[in-house]
Order: structure tokens, then C-alpha cells, then sequence
């Protein structure tokens, strides 16, 4: 107390919010080390850091979702310690998620205060109060939103300017949004900086958490970096550069070793998309995938390096785009048919969309091939599948006590094994890996890498995505890089640098006003696509 | 983060522990059921004089036949992670299906008795069709099924029961003894035989094995490349099959087609594939579970109608049987 008082006579009053060497740890990862950040009064501190950089760990922190293993948060010098994302808000301290917390058959009026609804009489609901006092903080803030409208039949970037209504309705001092823009177009951009800077007071400040360079400009007075969960470093906004955040958020060191030797540049191209589009989020995706070839996938989170994965193995529907197989163009309408190409994907979510957990390693590994191998007029063949599963289980050096384990009991790495064998056993010629290395501990990682290049080897054709970007540098032989649903750059495993891919995946694909009117005219879909995928979360 | 990464053979260790134990967990529940139908059956051979004996045990086995046969098609369904609820009225439906092609229309027995499961799977396919193709939820589906069939077996029938006094060999699927010396009915046989059938089907065959993968996790299963919505049309239109089944030995039974009756098996029947062990969360389930179920389920009927407990209080002790038994398999999930 008395060390904050002489400070403050000293220097200057405390910051808004400090962030005072806190650390995090989950099994098997240090998601946070030694962190520290200070939010200043009538500030917008940008807060920018790879996919994986501890960002969502600092929010989740902070709104008290997770304790602390080590420091603490001050707000205006006290000590905080938010038990939950509800006592964070009564603290001061609102977050707006990436992915909306909103209910879409709720009004407006509804979903601002929901949880603290007026009330008469002890438990009926006020419903002329609650849309009165809505009204009067939509009027404070200027938002072009209706208390009784409702908010499934809002624009995205309406329901969002519903998320901070919700959040600025507790007198917050302290607002962190994470990636507010990743679905608005320019024009809502500009909307949402003129609301930031209105709710930026004397006592109020705003962490601003995204990846666009051009935005941090406009918005930001200060671009706070961090990687690998540390502090790197704060820079005042109007004396930096885009290359020099972009060197600050990848930093100098490229892990790994070699890349891959062999050029397949004069390869037979195998597969060959083009105009890959989907209502949701694609945009005239195209690129060639080579014969032996390990094609990888980088860019941020959301830029739709997963959808193409599902478009292309009919997963999910496809607008537009033709798909060229040896030659030959192909309908891929389920993963049935995708399967019927031996095109396999390994999704990166192995629990829910990989495996059957609960079966048998045995019954995971022959599960796509069990009509064409393991049966006979219908029945089974047990015992033949039995000795597939083994040999695999032996090449690929699964680790389980017998191919009769339920599956769950595996460790990560020889759980994504037991998929990649699954594929195998189906003798697919394309095998898309999502993230292959996602939740797996080092040493197996290594063993997975090694895995791909022999694949390679054997003239498997390979697209990686990864969020990795020392992975992707290490492993691919070309690199498509995505942004915002199209393909903004592709790089020969020469020219790739970590510098040269994250310009790339932060480019803003131009937004003509063409684009603009087309995404107006999408936006009910993107909403569903939205409420959709948090379903399928749930 | 290397100080905190466990060796991999520790790692598999571990797990493996685990997995015995939940292995085992399993077999406990079977056994579980098991061992409560001979609990129940010792209780009552104790508490009634006129329990255990032949011709006693040779009712309640009767007695289980239809639900039973009606449970061995949802078992599947619930595998699936889905659920039937059309199978009771749908089952009456094809009962009078059967009495208008053998009485009305004067089709031989066995065409009739065909043509009545065929029937029966036409229906299933339907609701495979409704489920898998349009995407209406399980439970909507069949209720919407439930209420037509049951409708259509009035309208077909005027409401009134179709006789087969003139079908006597028709009776004999049901009531007569194919086998004199077991001195069984032909019924009791006829369940025997589906219920191998069905365990062959779901143990042995890749309907089996895509019946369990679609419930345990139906997107992966789609994934892996396989048409689920195919299987999952098979697997309904298979629980058709058992409803036509059902309505040929219900009717078989009774010496006639009982266009009103129905209702309420298709809860009866699924309470057995619950009792039996099956999760309605799909993915697991056997058939022996679910004839064990089909079996407590008769026994505790008959049991109580021999001490003289009132019908009404009948179904109370059964349900309280249903909320013990899920109960008992979420604990065994939540330990597990």
C-alpha cells in the first residue's frame, strides 16, 4: 500500500488494469509465464500474439474462469480476484468473446440483461422496464439497435454492438474484446472504432485483442506483444511498423530442423482445386496439390483453413468450385464419396470428429475400409481386421497393450496414430491432417513428423494445416496462406519465412464495394453459420 | 514444458488400469441385471405358492414374447442413439394389415405372415427415411409415425377386431408346439430364434458394427466415409421388420387383430432395452441386456398379479424398476 502511494507521488497514478507476473499451466503446457500489461487511463492498448500466444488464457484469467498458479490483477492499484466471468463484470472488467454468448430467439432487451432482469413483485418479469432502461443505454451508446427487436434477425455486426450493450450495461471501466472484427466489413469496422473511442472516458480503458495491422493503426494507442505466453514487449502505435510488431510476435529463432530436401515442383499434379466458394466464410479458394507433395496450410485462426478441408471432402456444402482428381473432375458430395477417392481427413478435433472413443482400437482402425476389407455377404470378418489393426498398430508404433483398448485410454499422439491408420488401411492417396500435432506432447510430435515424411516418401499426397507456424515452415514443401476465407499468398518452401506467412495471413483481403454489398446481402447465413457451429460446439 | 511431460510408458500405464476397470464395469451391469431377475424370480417363487412352476415360468415366457420381440428392434434403434416410439401402435397397425391380407383378402398364411413384416419395415423405413433424410429429431418422427398408425389401424379396420377363427394355422405361429416334448409355445420359439438372429446381427455383421459407430459418434462415423444416413435408414426400417414381427405373434395370439391395442408397448419395450443396460445416449447395448430386461419385466407383471397387487400398482413398482436401473448406469458412467 504504502510502495503504490509513493509511486503514485512519484510518477504517476496507477494504471488502469496491471498485470503483475501471473502464470498459468495446464497438463503438459505453460500457458502463461510471467505475464505483465498495463492498461493506461483513456487508453486503447492493443494486445497482438500468434495463434496460441496465451491471449485466451489472460482472458480467461482475468474473468476468473481459471485461477492464477502465480501473480496477481490490479484494478486502479487494488488487488482484484474475479471468482467468475459475473464478478469480473460487477468488478468492472467486461469481455466481449470472439464467439458470441447471445440468444438468438431473445430480443435485444432480453439478451442485454439477461440475468439481471427487472423485476415486480419478487420473480414476474418487468417487461416494460426491461426495454425501457435497453433503450436508454442504446441511446447513450448511439446504437442503431430496437430493445424489442430480435437478435437472430441481426446483422453480425449488430449483434456484436448487442455484446457491448450487454457488456458497458454494469458501468464497466475495464473492456477487452478479442478479435472484435474478424466478421465485420470495412464500413462496420469504422462504426465499431467511433463506438470504442465514445466509450473511452478519463476512467475507462479498452484491451483491443487482433491480428489486422491497418486496424491497430486507427484504433490503438499502444500494441502490447506477446508469444509463447510472455511478454515480448509494448510499443507506442504512431512510432512503430507492421514489420516490426510482426518481428516482435514471431520472434528471431526458427525451431526445427531441415525442411523438406527434395523439390516437387516438376511433380504430377494430383488434385487441383479452383473457385472453392461457401456461403459461410470461402471465397475463390484455389491451389494444386502435388504427387509426394506436403502442401501447408497457414494462417489465423478463423481465415478458413479447416472449411476447406470440410468443403473439399463434402463435409460441409459447397457454393461454388470445381475439383479436379488425376484429371479427372469429381463431385464430392459426403465424405462417403471423398472416401471413395481415398481422400481421408483427420480432423483436428480427434475427439468429435475422429474417433469413436468408446470402441476398440481395433474397431477405429478398420472403420472406413470395413466394407471393402473386413466383410464377407455382411458378416464380419473379425479376425482379419484384427491382423490389420495389428500390423499397423506395429508400423506406425501405436502404444496400447492390445488392439482390443478402447480408445480413449490412448495417449493423444497414438490416439492421432490410430486415425492416420484408419486412412491408411483405406490406401488413401490424399490425407488432409488438421492440425496433426494439436494436444500431443513433444516426443510424440516428432514421431507424427517423421510419420509424414515417410508418407510423402511413399508418395502420399499431404495438406497440413497447422497454427503452428515452426511446424508448417518445417514440414511443407509450398505453403498456401489464407485470410479471411480466401488464399492471400502461396510461398515455395524457400521464400517462406515466419515474417513472409504472417504478412500474408494478416493481409485484409480488398473490400470493394461490390464485396461490401455481397456480404450485406450474406448475412443472415453468416449468423446461421455462427449459431450453427456453437450448436455443434454444444 | 519438457519438465512436466510424463514418460510415454507411464503414460500407457496408467490408462490401461483404467480400462480394465471400466471393462469390467461393464460386465458388472449385465450381471447386474442378471442377478436382480434371479432376485426377483427367488422372491416371488418364495412370497407365492403358485409361482414357480412349469406352467407358471411357461406363461411369463409367453408373456414376454411381444415386448420382447418389439425391445430387440429398438435395441438397435437405441444403439444408434436414436429412439422408436411408433413400434406399439405401428404394431397394431400391421396386426390388422395382417387380418385384412389372410381374412379379407384370402391370402395363404405364410404369403400373409410376409407380407405383414414386410409391411412392418415399410413403416421403419419411413420413419429411416423421416429421421435420416429430413433430419426430423428421433423422438418427433416416430411420435408423428405413433399417431398415424395408429389411425390408419382404426380407419383399415372400421374399429373393429378381424377374427381369424378361419385361420387356425395362423393361431399355431403364437399358440401352438412346434417341439412337443419342450412343451413351449410355438411363440416363446419364434423370440428365441429372433433374439439369436438379432445378436448375430449386431456382434457379427457391419450393420452391427456401423449400428455402434453411428452412436457412438455419428459425425466421425460420416467422416470416416461412411453413409450413416443409409445405415441409419436400415437400422429403422430393421425395428420395422420386429414391429411387423410383433404383430403377427400378438395377433397370432389373441386369434385376432385388435386395431385399439398398442399403445403403451412401445414405452414397455423400451423400458426393457433400458433396463437391460442399453444407454439411451447410444453406442452401447447388448441383446442379452435387453432380453434379461424383457424378462424382469414379465416376471415382476406376473409375480405381482399372483400376490394379488392391483394393476395400478403394478406399473408404480415399475417405474420405480426404471429409475433405479438408469440410475444404476449413470453411476457406472460417471465412475467410469
Amino acid at each position: 500500500m504504502d510502495q503504490d502511494r509513493a509511486a503514485r507521488g512519484q510518477a504517476e497514478e496507477p494504471p488502469l488494469l496491471k498485470v503483475q507476473g501471473v502464470s498459468k499451466s495446464f497438463p503438459g503446457v505453460k500457458a502463461l509465464s510471467d505475464m505483465h500489461l498495463d492498461l493506461r487511463r483513456g487508453e486503447v492498448l492493443a494486445l497482438v500474439g500468434e495463434n496460441g500466444a496465451g491471449k485466451s488464457t489472460l482472458m480467461k484469467l482475468l474473468s476468473g474462469i481459471y485461477p492464477a498458479d502465480e501473480g496477481a490483477f490490479f484494478l486502479n492499484g487494488a488487488k482484484i480476484q474475479a471468482t467468475g466471468p459475473k464478478h469480473a463484470q460487477e468488478l468492472g472488467i467486461s469481455i466481449i468473446h470472439q464467439e458470441f454468448n447471445l440468444m438468438p430467439d431473445l430480443t435485444v432487451a432480453q439478451n442485454i440483461f439477461i440475468g439481471h432482469e427487472p423485476r415486480s413483485g419478487g420473480f414476474l418479469l418487468n417487461e416494460r422496464r426491461l426495454n425501457s432502461q435497453a433503450r436508454s443505454l442504446i441511446e447513450g451508446l448511439h446504437l442503431p439497435l430496437e430493445p424489442k427487436q430480435l437478435v437472430g434477425n441481426l446483422t453480425v455486426a449488430k449483434q456484436q454492438m448487442v455484446e457491448i450493450a450487454k457488456a458497458l450495461a454494469y458501468d464497466a471501466k475495464v473492456l477487452i474484446m478479442d478479435e472484435p472484427t474478424a466478421a465485420l466489413n470495412e464500413a462496420e469496422v469504422g462504426v465499431l472504432h467511433g463506438l470504442i473511442r465514445r466509450f473511452v472516458k478519463a476512467d475507462t480503458g479498452v484491451i483491443y485483442i487482433s491480428h489486422r495491422m491497418d486496424e491497430l493503426k486507427a484504433i490503438s494507442d499502444r500494441v502490447t506483444v506477446i508469444r509463447d505466453g510472455r511478454y515480448v514487449g509494448t510499443v507506442d502505435t504512431q512510432q512503430t511498423t507492421m514489420k516490426e510488431v510482426i518481428s516482435l510476435m514471431v520472434g528471431r529463432e526458427l525451431a526445427g530442423e531441415a525442411r523438406p530436401e527434395h523439390v516437387v515442383e516438376d511433380r504430377e499434379v494430383l488434385l487441383s482445386v479452383t473457385g472453392l466458394s461457401t456461403k459461410a466464410l470461402l471465397k475463390d479458394v484455389g491451389f494444386d496439390l502435388r504427387k509426394g507433395e506436403i502442401l501447408g496450410f497457414a494462417g489465423l485462426m478463423g481465415a478458413g483453413r479447416t472449411e476447406v478441408a470440410r468443403a473439399l471432402v463434402g463435409a460441409d456444402k459447397v457454393d461454388a468450385g470445381t475439383v479436379t482428381l488425376r484429371g479427372e473432375q469429381v463431385h464430392i458430395k459426403n465424405p462417403a464419396d471423398a472416401a471413395r477417392y481415398r481422400i481421408g481427413y483427420l480432423s483436428e478435433d480427434r475427439k468429435q470428429f475422429g474417433l469413436l472413443l468408446e470402441q476398440e482400437v481395433n474397431a477405429n482402425i478398420g472403420l472406413s475400409s470395413l466394407q471393402e476389407l473386413f466383410q464377407h455377404l455382411g458378416f464380419m470378418k473379425d479376425k482379419a481386421m484384427r491382423a490389420k489393426s495389428r500390423e499397423y498398430v506395429d508400423t506406425l508404433r501405436i502404444k496400447t497393450p492390445s488392439v482390443a483398448q478402447t480408445a480413449k485410454n490412448l495417449s493423444g499422439g497414438n490416439q492421432q496414430k490410430v486415425v492416420i491408420a484408419k486412412w491408411l488401411v483405406k490406401d488413401c492417396d490424399i490425407l488432409i491432417f488438421d492440425e496433426p500435432t494439436r494436444g500431443i506432447d513433444v516426443g510424440a510430435k516428432e514421431e507424427i513428423y517423421r510419420l509424414l515424411n515417410s508418407l510423402a516418401g511413399q508418395g502420399k499426397s499431404i495438406i497440413m494445416i497447422s497454427s503452428e507456424l515452426p511446424e508448417v515452415l518445417r514440414m511443407s514443401h509450398r505453403i498456401v496462406v489464407m485470410s479471411e476465407g480466401r488464399v492471400t499468398g502461396l510461398l515455395s518452401a524457400a521464400e517462406a519465412s515466419q515474417e513472409s506467412v504472417m504478412h500474408y495471413a494478416t493481409l485484409r483481403p480488398d473490400e470493394s464495394a461490390e464485396d461490401a454489398a455481397e456480404l450485406g446481402l450474406d448475412e443472415p447465413a453468416l449468423v446461421a453459420a455462427r449459431t450453427d457451429r456453437k450448436a455443434g460446439e454444444r | 514444458m519438457s519438465t512436466s511431460t510424463v514418460p510415454p510408458d507411464q503414460q500407457e500405464q496408467q490408462p490401461t488400469v483404467a480400462a480394465l476397470g471400466t471393462s469390467f464395469k461393464d460386465r458388472l451391469q449385465q450381471f447386474l441385471a442378471f442377478a436382480s431377475l434371479i432376485v426377483i424370480f427367488v422372491f416371488f417363487s418364495v412370497a407365492s405358492p403358485n409361482f414357480f412352476n412349469y406352467a407358471n415360468i411357461t406363461a411369463i415366457l409367453f408373456s414376454t414374447v411381444v415386448i420382447g420381440t418389439l425391445a430387440l428392434g429398438t435395441t438397435f434403434v437405441i444403439i444408434t442413439g436414436g429412439i422408436d416410439l411408433s413400434i406399439g401402435t405401428g404394431m397394431a397397425l400391421c396386426a390388422v394389415i395382417s387380418g385384412e391380407l389372410i381374412v379379407n383378402a384370402g391370402l395363404p398364411v405364410p404369403l400373409g405372415v410376409l407380407g405383414t413384416i414386410l409391411f412392418g419395415g415399410l413403416l421403419g423405413l419411413i420413419n429411416g427415411f423421416n429421421i435420416a433424410i429430413l433430419k426430423i429429431p428421433p423422438f418427433i418422427a416416430t411420435l408423428a409415425m405413433m399417431l398415424v398408425a395408429q389411425g390408419l389401424a382404426l380407419v383399415i379396420s372400421h374399429s373393429t377386431p378381424i377374427y381369424f377363427s378361419d385361420a387356425p394355422s395362423y393361431i399355431k405361429i403364437s399358440t401352438g408346439h412346434l417341439i412337443p416334448a419342450l412343451n413351449l409355445p410355438n411363440a416363446v420359439l419364434v423370440f428365441a430364434f429372433l433374439a439369436v438372429v438379432s445378436a448375430v446381427l449386431l456382434n457379427k455383421t457391419i450393420l452391427g458394427r456401423y449400428t455402434y459407430s453411428i452412436g457412438s459418434n455419428e459425425e466421425a462415423t460420416a467422416l470416416s466415409g461412411i453413409n450413416t444416413r443409409k445405415w441409419k435408414m436400415v437400422v429403422y426400417a430393421l425395428a420395422g421388420l420386429f414391429i411387423g414381427m410383433a404383430g403377427v405373434l400378438i395377433s397370432a395370439r389373441l386369434g385376432s387383430a385388435q386395431p385399439a391395442t398398442g399403445a403403451g408397448y412401445e414405452l414397455q419395450a423400451i423400458a426393457a432395452v433400458v433396463i437391460g443396460g442399453t444407454s439411451l445416449a447410444g453406442g452401447k447395448g447388448s441383446i442379452v441386456g435387453t432380453v434379461i430386461g424383457a424378462l424382469i419385466i414379465s416376471v415382476l407383471n406376473n409375480g405381482l398379479q399372483l400376490m394379488s397387487i392391483p394393476q395400478e400398482w403394478q406399473n408404480v413398482i415399475l417405474g420405480c424398476v426404471i429409475l433405479v436401473a438408469v440410475y444404476a448406469d449413470m453411476a457406472r458412467k460417471r465412475a467410469a
